[in-house]
Parts: structure tokens; sequence; C-alpha cells
């Protein structure tokens, strides 16, 4: 954590507080809080980890051990463009391992991070159900098919720019 | 309980209906292979190895949770159940670090034994090993993943016995893994240090921090003096090692195998446990004739501090000021012990020999140091001090047997049974119950609190005080106890917890047997019995009649709760974490 106020002072602690409030006492309360905690956090780091078993009263490595578990809940802060590139059969058989390892090189980050700016997170994923267009990518909740490595990087290079129009827009 | 008849092998077995077929079998003497199975603990076939045929099921069912049922017929041996178990077997291997000869379990390894049993002689499934680490920064246990067979003995242990809960099965299918929240340490999680996870693995992927090294050091260094100490529970346990029958008594065989591994004194732990009543049980006495804090709950156990400390800080003040009875004696012999024996305390390294894996931590406590040097330099478990004996080739069976050095060495039978659940808390009504009448009491055994049971409560007339009191012993069941204490429900004077099952005899440093072996025999009763006898052969049994303690009170601590016993006997605690996050408040 870093200086000056403490996260659980944050207004997003006070609201996972209401939350826990609301879910404890009821049986199977534990995933439905981390769902709504992940929403609040975009991620389950150690803190909200710690709020979530302190609240609930089971332990720590209850809480940590199911995160781990289900794929749908992540440690790690997701990036503002989330890339998910297909792994399924198809896919794979059409080159998208090719594809993730080109945009990890240019990414700088392992399948599974994030980059430092906080701007892409890459993900591999199961068949996403549209093989006719194999290779696939997803970037957020946007479609790309009969990718290359190269069409699939100038794709990223474009959010990329985006990316820093948006922040140079905010100056 | 209803019973219910099935068959096993052809043989048919009535039991109640309650039992599964695995339990059901062994009342045939049909041994069905286990892995993850712990009587009472954990029952969740994981494993698979106890696989059976049921006449009319689809698939193979795991026996360990199967439930029986009237008519139900069961084959336990088939080739298909032989090929299966193997298999099963193959795969866990596949992806077990198989060091077995630099194995600090090897030859009491149930996968090694299962792996015998079946003439495993090749694995079929060659592979690389999963990744893994060790985490060897608690100075109690040790954690080799690269060991694990993810049977979860040891999460059943620390969840449901112990009612702590740090380890846990993250991640999922061939990248899951047994550890604390974030891949921990054991060290920087509200682990409390207790080692009943190392008495619940059936590998090697728990043990205890090996301090021997440290020990063979000190005995080789002529300008050390070198002195032990020995728990009480270690004399009932340590024959095991050599391949006595559990609860065998062998404290004289134990202390000539000391002097002949080298220390230059045999101390008992004994007799600071004699020292701790008479400092505890005036204390239980100020306590109740003040006003002051109560229940006053015992202090002996580094584990169950630990507990206190994290998980309900609020009662700090209920516990005993006292310093547990290893750091009594730590105290005890730097200061008057070397000063009666002319001896420089920064020369003498100090060590204990215990049957806790916690008792390591507690000797690197900051606050363990009132004799101006660090109280207790080294401390072995039971099972640490069997390897010093069988690595310089002793013939421990055969020893004749030795006596403990003086001043120190004396103790009486109220001491011995500190090593059993109820036996501090029994010691200490011995002594309290004398000291507040003014007579000796006619009956001094104190069945009660003796026993098993998670939980006991006594009632106990003394004089005109009606005092009432209450034990338990594992975590889990000590976390039952404060919760009626906190809401009002159990009102009591005095209160006895042990961090470990059956207290110190079970503890986690003791003698490991094997989920087999524990099915048939309970050592906390086995070993918790022989405790008894040795304190019934006595002839002195009340702490206050140790001549030893007398002459140390007359010659250096003037008298119980003194200010110098407070000083070099007694102790504070501190709230810990919970979890390992900074908070604002």
């Amino acid at each position: 954590m870093g200086k000056g106020v403490c996260v659980c002072q944050s207004e997003k602690f006070k609201q996972l507080e209401q939350i826990i409030a609301e879910q404890k006492g009821q049986p199977g309360s534990l995933i439905p809080v981390m769902h709504d905690a992940q929403e609040l956090f975009g991620h389950l780091p150690l803190e909200v980890q710690a709020a979530i078993a302190e609240g609930l009263d089971v332990p720590l490595a209850d809480v940590y051990g199911v995160a781990t578990f289900y794929s749908k809940f992540t440690l790690q802060p997701k990036g503002k463009f989330q890339i998910n590139v297909c792994m399924g059969t198809a896919c794979y058989v059409k080159g998208s391992q090719l594809i993730l390892d080109k945009l990890a090189e240019m990414l700088q980050i392992s399948v599974g991070e994030t980059t430092a700016d906080g701007i892409f997170s890459l993900d591999a994923t199961r068949c996403i159900g549209a093989c006719g267009l194999a290779p696939v990518m997803t970037v957020n909740n946007q479609v790309y098919g009969q990718l290359t490595v190269e069409s699939a990087e100038k794709i990223i290079q474009e959010y990329l720019l985006r990316a820093r129009r948006d922040i140079n827009a905010n100056l | 309980m209803e019973k219910v008849t099935l068959t096993i092998d052809g043989r048919s077995v009535t039991v109640p209906k309650d039992y599964t077929v695995l339990k059901a079998a062994k009342q045939l003497n049909i041994n069905i292979p286990t892995l993850c199975y712990l009587r009472d603990i954990n029952q969740i076939g994981a494993c698979r190895m106890c696989l059976v045929e049921v006449k009319g099921a689809r698939s193979l069912q795991a026996s360990c949770t199967l439930p029986v049922a009237e008519g139900m017929e069961v084959k336990t041996n088939t080739p298909l159940l032989r090929q299966t178990r193997k298999t099963i077997l193959e795969l866990i291997l596949s992806d077990h670090n198989r060091e077995c000869t630099t194995c600090v379990r090897s030859k009491n390894c149930e996968l090694q034994s299962m792996a015998r049993q079946f003439g495993i002689k090749d694995i079929y499934f060659k592979t690389k090993l999963s990744p893994s680490k060790v985490d060897d920064l608690s100075p109690s246990i040790v954690r080799d993943q690269s060991k694990c067979i993810l049977c979860r003995r040891c999460i059943a242990v620390c969840h449901e016995v112990q009612g702590v809960g740090v380890i846990q099965a993250t991640n999922r299918g061939f990248h899951t893994t047994v550890e604390p929240a974030f891949g921990l340490s054991l060290n920087e999680v509200a682990c409390i240090n207790c080692g009943q996870c190392i008495q619940a693995c059936p590998v090697g992927a728990l043990k205890e921090k090996d301090d021997t090294e440290k020990v063979w050091q000190a005995l080789a260094d002529p300008d050390k003096h070198v002195v032990v100490q020995t728990a009480p529970a270690v004399r009932i346990a340590l024959g095991e090692e050599f391949g006595l029958p559990p609860g065998s008594l062998v404290t004289g065989k134990m202390v000539s195998a000391l002097r002949l591994l080298g220390f230059d004194r045999v101390f008992d732990t004994d007799f600071s446990a004699d020292l701790t009543i008479m400092e505890e049980g005036t204390e239980l006495i100020n306590r109740i004739q003040s006003g002051g804090k109560l229940p006053l709950i015992t202090s002996c156990s580094p584990g169950w501090i630990k507990f206190l400390e994290t998980y309900y800080p609020d009662m700090i003040d209920n516990l005993s000021t006292c310093k547990s009875p290893q750091q009594m004696m730590g105290a005890v012999i730097k200061t008057y012990y070397a000063q009666k024996a002319g001896v420089d305390p920064g020369q003498i390294y100090s060590v204990s020999i215990m049957p806790c894996t916690a008792k390591k931590y507690e000797c690197e406590r900051p606050e363990m140091n009132s004799s101006g040097y660090q109280d207790v330099d080294a401390v072995l478990t039971t099972r640490e001090l069997a390897q010093m004996i069988q690595q310089v080739g002793i013939d421990f069976v055969n020893l004749e047997d030795g006596t403990f050095d003086s001043p120190l060495g004396e103790s009486t039978g109220a001491a011995v049974i500190f090593g059993t659940t109820g036996g501090v808390m029994e010691a200490a009504l011995r002594t309290v119950a004398e000291v507040l009448t003014g007579q000796e009491a006619e009956n001094i055994e104190y069945h009660a609190v003796r026993g098993v049971e998670g939980i006991k409560e006594a009632s106990i007339q003394i004089g005109d005080l009606h005092l009432k009191a209450a034990v338990a012993h594992g975590t889990g069941n000590a976390r039952k106890l404060l919760d009626r204490i906190r809401s009002g429900e159990g009102d009591y004077h005095f209160v006895e917890v042990m961090a470990c099952p059956g207290g110190c005899a079970t503890g986690g440093g003791q003698p490991i047997h094997t989920a087999t072996e524990k099915m048939s025999t309970d050592f906390r009763k086995v070993r918790g019995q022989a405790l008894y006898e040795a304190d019934g052969q006595l002839k002195l049994r009340k702490s206050h009649d140790n001549p030893e303690i007398k002459k140390i009170y007359e010659d250096f601590l003037e008298a119980p709760n003194s200010p110098k016993a407070h000083k070099l006997l007694h102790t504070h605690y501190n709230k810990r974490d919970l979890y390992p996050v900074n908070k604002c408040n």
C-alpha cells in the first residue's frame, strides 16, 4: 500500500463494507461478495480479500483459494483495454499462439499481466464460439477475426494511440 | 443406532447405519488402502486409493465417503481395482519429488510404503515435476511443495481441528498447490506454529525446522557449557522412535542417551513445571482473593499463546503472566544454576527437548531474555532428539537408566502430568487446595479434568471456595470455550488450554504415526495414560512438596510472585495481526 490515506478509509472500502453487511450470515455468501468486490475494485488484492475474510468470518486462505480457483476472479488489476486471444482448437491451429506471443512481446508483459501504465492486459481465453472467424481476439467487448500477426499488432497500436489521445485530452 | 448388514468380499458384516464402507471393512480386518483419509479429520475421497466395486453402481466408489446400506455388496480386491489403484498411485508418484534417501520421512512415509505395498517398479507417466517451492521462514515448520500429494490432511487439521485455517488448496487442476494466501510464508500469516499439520502429513511435505546442527556445533565447542532440559511428554513418546510400544516410559534411558551425546548437565523441565505451579497457583489465589481478572487462563503452550494473541486479543489480560516451564527453566539455568555452578552464563548453551514445534518459536520471542541472554538457545523436537541418538549409533533400548542432575532435576507427579490435557489444571489444584485450606488434601486426583473429551468442566469445593474450572485442548475447542466465556455463558475461575489435541503428549514435535495406526490407536489416550501412571508411581505428587523447589525459593527467588520471581519467571503478551495487511486503525 502506498503512503497517505489508508486504502481502508476509501469510498470503495465503505461500499465493500456495505456489501458484506448485506450478505453476511447468508449461506454461500462468499462467492457473491467476492463477485461484487471484483466489480467494485476491478480485481481482488490482499487488502480486499482480508476485508472480506474479516467481514464474513472466513479464513483468508479460503478467500484466496476461491479467488485462484475460478478464472473469473483476478488478483491483478485489469487494463483499460482487456485483450483476450482465443486459444480454442480452431484459433490455435490457425496460429493464435503466434499472435499471443507477438502481443506479449509488443506490450512487454507476460500472459495474465497488465502493462505498467494500466492501459492493456493480456490473457489467453478458451473458445469463444467464433470459430468461423479464426483466429480471433477480443478487446473488451469488441471481436476481431481472421487475424494475422500483423493485423493484430496494428489493431493494438490503434488502441494505444486512442489511449494516448484520451490521456492528452484530459491533461 | 440402527444397524445395517452388507457383504464385503463375500463376508457379511453388520454395522451402525452411519458407518462408511471403509470403516465397515475395518471390522472384518480388511484394510482398504488410503492416503488422504485421516480418522475423524479428513474423509473427503480426494486421493481415490480407497475405491471399491459396489454391485449395481455405475462407477468405482470411494469407500471413505461411501455410507453403508442394507444389502450392499462390495468388493475390495478385484483385478480392476488393483489396476486402478496402481494407476492412481503412479500418477501421484509421477509428480512427487522422490528423493526418498534424503527425506526426513523415509521409512515413515505413507506414500513410500504404499508404493512398496503395490510393488510399483516403474512409473509409466514421465513428466517434469510441477514448479514448487520450499518455505523455511517459520522458526517451527518447513513446507516443501515438491513432496505434497494434495491429500489435504493438513488443511483439515488446520481448519477443522485447530480453527486456524492459514493454509488452503489454491489454483486448480495441475496447478493446485497447498499454501497460505497469496503464496506468503507460514511465518507471515496467522499460523500458531503448533505443527499439527506435520502430524497429519503422510509424506515429507511438512516437517519441523531442523535445529540439530546448531546443537551438534555447541556440543563440539569446548568453550560452551551445554545443558539440556526435557519436557514431560518426551519421556513417554521417545521410545516409539526406537520400536518400543506407544506410551513406554523411557525417562532413564533418555537421560543416559543425552549424557552420551555430550550434554554437560541434564535437567528436567518437570522441575520448572513444579515452579510454574507455584507461580501460577499463587497468581490464581491472588486473583480470586483480590478480585483480579478471571478466569485465569494457563500460559504453558506457546501455540495457544500465539492463538489468543492473534484471534482473541481482547482476552490477553486473562492469560497467566507465567512463562511456560521451558522458558522458566531457561531463565533459571542462566541465573540460579550459573551462580551455583560458578559458570559464566554467557558460556551456557541451553537446549530443550520438546514435544512441540511452537517452542522453537517461543524461545526466539524477543522478550524471552530475562537472564540477560536469550534464555533458551535451541529447541529440538522429540523426533530430532531421536535422530541425534540414531546418528551416534546409541543402542537406546538397552541403555541403563540415568538420573537427572541436581539442582534442576527433581520433580513431582504433578509436573509429569503437564504433558497431557488437564494435567496443568490437576497439578495446580493439588497445590492450590492445600495452600488455601492449610491442610493436606485426602484426594489429589481430579478425574473430572482427565480424558480426551474436547472441553471438560469441573466444580471443586476448596474450603469455602467453590472453584469452577474448564479445560480445552486443540485450539478449535479453545475457540468454542473462549466464545462461551466471552458471551458470559461460561463462568470459570481457572481455565487450562493446550494448543494441541491431547495436550503435549500428541504435540507437533512427537513421533509421527500413520493414518492406519491412528485408526486403531488413540495416541492421546495411550500416551496420556502413561503420564498418569508415571505420576502414580512417584512418592512426591504435589509441586509444593518438591524439595528443590523449596530450596530455590529459600536461596534465590524469595517467594512465589516476588519481584525477583516476576522478573525471571513472568512475561507479557502482545496483540498480533490476524491478516498480513497494514491498516490505519
